[in-house]
């Protein structure tokens, strides 16, 4: 019979219905895949109990493929079709991807992403990433015992919209249900229960094989908030073993090693490396393809001297990362430690001398970002009852708005708003009798339209004409959980409705984003300054249309030379609009308004006047 | 009347339960559903109804309403593992037929 799993009390689920959901780490390296059973996050293993799923693809001229380890020992053969590292071409276009020259790869420039050619055709990052996910999926079902409802799958903090697409995309390729894509930082402060602890400021510091990662997480209402990523994408474990190779190297007095020698020799230095976590001296012992043999005893203390120049090198990101989120290590509540390489000791050393506490280092930290992607797939798949203390944790990463009268941006959804969302925000015509507004919506932090990035435009027609400032139209913006916005704007008495759906920040790039808060902060004071010059010069324009309507209207009720006067005031107000000085314009405003007051008077008077005329008092409902 | 669980499953119950940090045992029950008339339930139990019926077996306690007793009765939960697979077994002396997984029976 089938095999099954404990439930949380009043979830068992009916026959043949399981929830079966997934958390899978899709890392540059390896990757991993992890579920929650009878409560509690597992990693599960292959048929020969491996946990690692190592982020390789092989091609083969006969359309087979083979994934993970069984490419792993392909690579140095069939350098061309065998895969490495696709996670870096994710969304990215041949311009995009660095050090291109020194992989072994035929790369294919195409439109959006880029393309390599294999023996079995041209392949998209997109396919190569959904053969990984296939593998981890079959591994999941088989272990499972049955198909999944859905996976979280992780991504970097900052991956984009189109590295997150991509993701998507691959997911899909290989039969995935994507529930959410779920950032790694924050992945492994859920697997540390952080999101259950105090509110408050975690570091995330992710030390993989390849890549450094540092990320800073703010906690509110149990939603985690990314206030600053940084990192290095060339510096990881392998550079500690090859810091031990040369050393090997140097002490041996070993010159022009061949290439089998130095394969062999850097699993020599990885071992030694792992070694030295938990000893304090590791035995290196070789014998060379030339029959030397090499007998070497590297210490704890060598180790830390030869590699502190790495180190040095994480704790540069990490200072800019804290800069960056305006806080100080004081602000830091917790440190989380992921990767294989934060398993050294030295590196641990230097992150709690960093940070004046101890990281947490309970979780296997290659596991850490999985078990955390399972824990919350476990949740969004409805195996948890009173789930309501588990809160969404995508955020927004810009601010989303619209363009109003005179280029400027009004912000409806602010920066950092936790997905889904929607909010709502009334505006009304400019003009008499307006029947049509068009709207444009726009993402960014400053103030004037021209410095945002444009995401999309419509119209809503058929408003039924009324005086300026009548119509009430009420705009409506919807993220929903996979980042989509939508835009809808109703006139609220005829019901008129026009809507849009776009994708903010797609394409924008993470040094854009960062770039375009960067410039927000640096710009306040001119965006404010911009920002009074242009509401005056709305108004200006606003008021002198207003006269100009009456004048048309009832000019008569004006002596020539109070005409004269109002015409004067009106053309230096329009000189004022040209100019720069905001206090000048108002100032003008407020002469006009001044100089129009009588004339108002007697507008009103003789409006009373008309609308009295033929009625008797009786009739009047006062 | 009984219901018992095999060494191996208290050992996986109790680890599960102090993992898990809460519980006082596991709740085994069975619901009208599925494709031959009865399925299984098998929860963590936070609290013990005044109704339950209590057996203990290798020091973790199994928790039974008196409405399922009948159809559970005698029954010996295992843990198993079968290819990459591994989980809790029902061993039920009730069970006449069952659909093809024997997720789901008759009595």
């Amino acid at each position: 019979m089938a095999l099954l799993q404990i439930s949380e009390p009043g979830m068992s689920a009916a026959p043949h219905q399981h929830r079966l959901a997934v958390g899978i780490d899709l890392g540059t390296t390896n990757s991993i895949v992890a579920t929650v059973r009878n409560g509690i996050a597992v990693v599960l293993q292959d048929e020969v109990g491996r946990s690692l799923l190592p982020s390789i693809v092989r091609y083969k001229a006969d359309g087979c493929v083979d994934v993970g380890h069984a490419a792993q020992g392909a690579q140095s053969l069939d350098p061309r079709n065998t895969i490495v590292s696709a996670k870096r071409f994710m969304g990215r276009g041949l311009k995009d991807v660095s050090h291109i020259e020194s992989m072994p790869y035929d790369f294919l420039d195409a439109e959006g992403m880029v393309r390599l050619r294999t023996v079995a055709g041209v392949k998209s990052p997109v396919e190569i990433s959904a053969e990984i996910l296939k593998s981890l999926r079959i591994r999941a079902e088989a272990s499972l015992g049955g198909e999944l409802v859905g996976a979280v799958i992780t991504v970097p903090a900052y991956f984009d919209d189109a590295q997150r697409q991509a993701t998507k995309d691959a997911a899909r390729l290989a039969g995935l249900n994507v529930l959410r894509l779920l950032n790694e930082p924050t992945a492994a402060a859920i697997a540390y229960g952080l999101d259950n602890a105090s509110e408050g400021v975690y570091a995330v510091f992710d030390l993989g094989g390849g890549t450094f990662d540092i990320s800073i997480l703010k906690l509110s209402r149990g939603v985690f908030e990314v206030l600053a990523t940084n990192g290095d994408a060339s510096l990881g474990g392998d550079d500690f073993d090859q810091r031990v190779y040369c050393w090997i190297l140097d002490d041996a007095k070993i010159r022009f090693p061949s290439i089998e020698d130095t394969r062999y020799l850097l699993l020599k230095a990885r071992e030694a490396k792992e070694m030295l976590t938990g000893h304090d001296v590791a035995p290196i012992h070789a014998e060379l393809s030339g029959g030397e043999t090499i007998d070497l005893k590297l210490k704890i203390d060598t180790f830390a001297e030869i590699t502190k120049t790495l180190i040095s090198k994480t704790l540069g990101p990490t200072r800019k990362a804290l800069r960056d989120a305006g806080l100080t290590v004081n602000d830091v509540k917790g440190v989380v430690m992921v990767g294989g390489a934060t398993r050294m000791p030295q590196v641990q050393r230097a992150v709690a001398e960093y940070f004046r506490q101890e990281p947490l280092t309970n979780l296997d930290p290659e596991k850490v970002v999985a078990l955390g992607a399972a824990m919350q797939a476990n949740v969004l798949a409805g195996n948890r009852a009173g789930s309501d203390d588990w809160l969404l944790l995508d955020v927004i990463p810009l601010s989303l708005g619209m363009e109003t009268m005179g280029g400027l941006t009004e912000k409806v959804i602010p920066r950092n708003s936790t997905i889904p969302i929607a909010k709502a925000q009334d505006f009304t015509t400019y003009k008499d009798g307006q029947t049509a507004m068009s709207f444009h919506i726009v993402q960014g932090e400053r103030e004037l339209v021209a410095d945002c990035r444009s995401l999309a435009k419509f119209e809503l027609r058929g408003i039924p004409p009324m005086v300026a400032g009548a119509a009430r139209i009420r705009v409506t913006f919807q993220v929903d959980a996979d980042g989509l916005l939508s835009v809808s704007a109703r006139e609220m008495t005829s019901g008129v409705e026009a809507s849009i759906t776009v994708k903010p920040s797609y394409g924008l790039s993470d040094d854009e984003i960062a770039g375009m808060l960067k410039e927000s902060m640096e710009h306040v004071g001119d965006d404010v300054q911009a920002r009074n010059l242009r509401e005056q010069q709305v108004e200006a324009g606003r008021l002198i249309e207003a006269v100009e309507a009456a004048l048309a209207a009832d000019g008569r009720l004006l002596r020539p030379d109070e005409r004269a006067d109002i015409d004067e005031e009106i053309a230096s107000l329009r000189k004022r609009i040209a100019g720069t000085d905001h206090r000048a314009i108002k100032a003008g405003i407020d002469s006009l308004n001044a100089a129009t007051q009588d004339f108002a008077a007697r507008r009103m008077d003789q409006g009373v006047r008309r609308a009295l005329t033929g009625h008797k008092v009786i009739e009047l409902k006062l | 009347m009984t219901v018992t669980l095999s060494e191996r499953a208290a050992k996986h119950v109790s680890n599960f339960i102090a993992k898990r940090g809460k519980g006082v045992g596991v709740r085994i029950g069975v619901k009208t559903s599925g494709c031959s008339g009865m399925s299984y339930k098998l929860e963590f139990a936070d609290e013990a109804a005044p109704e339950d019926i209590v057996f203990e077996s290798h020091g973790v306690k199994v928790l039974v309403d008196p409405k399922s007793l009948p159809y559970v009765d005698g029954t010996e939960l295992d843990y198993a593992r079968e290819g990459l697979n591994e989980g809790f077994k029902f061993n039920n002396p009730n069970v006449k037929d069952q659909c093809g997984c024997g997720e789901s029976f008759n009595v």
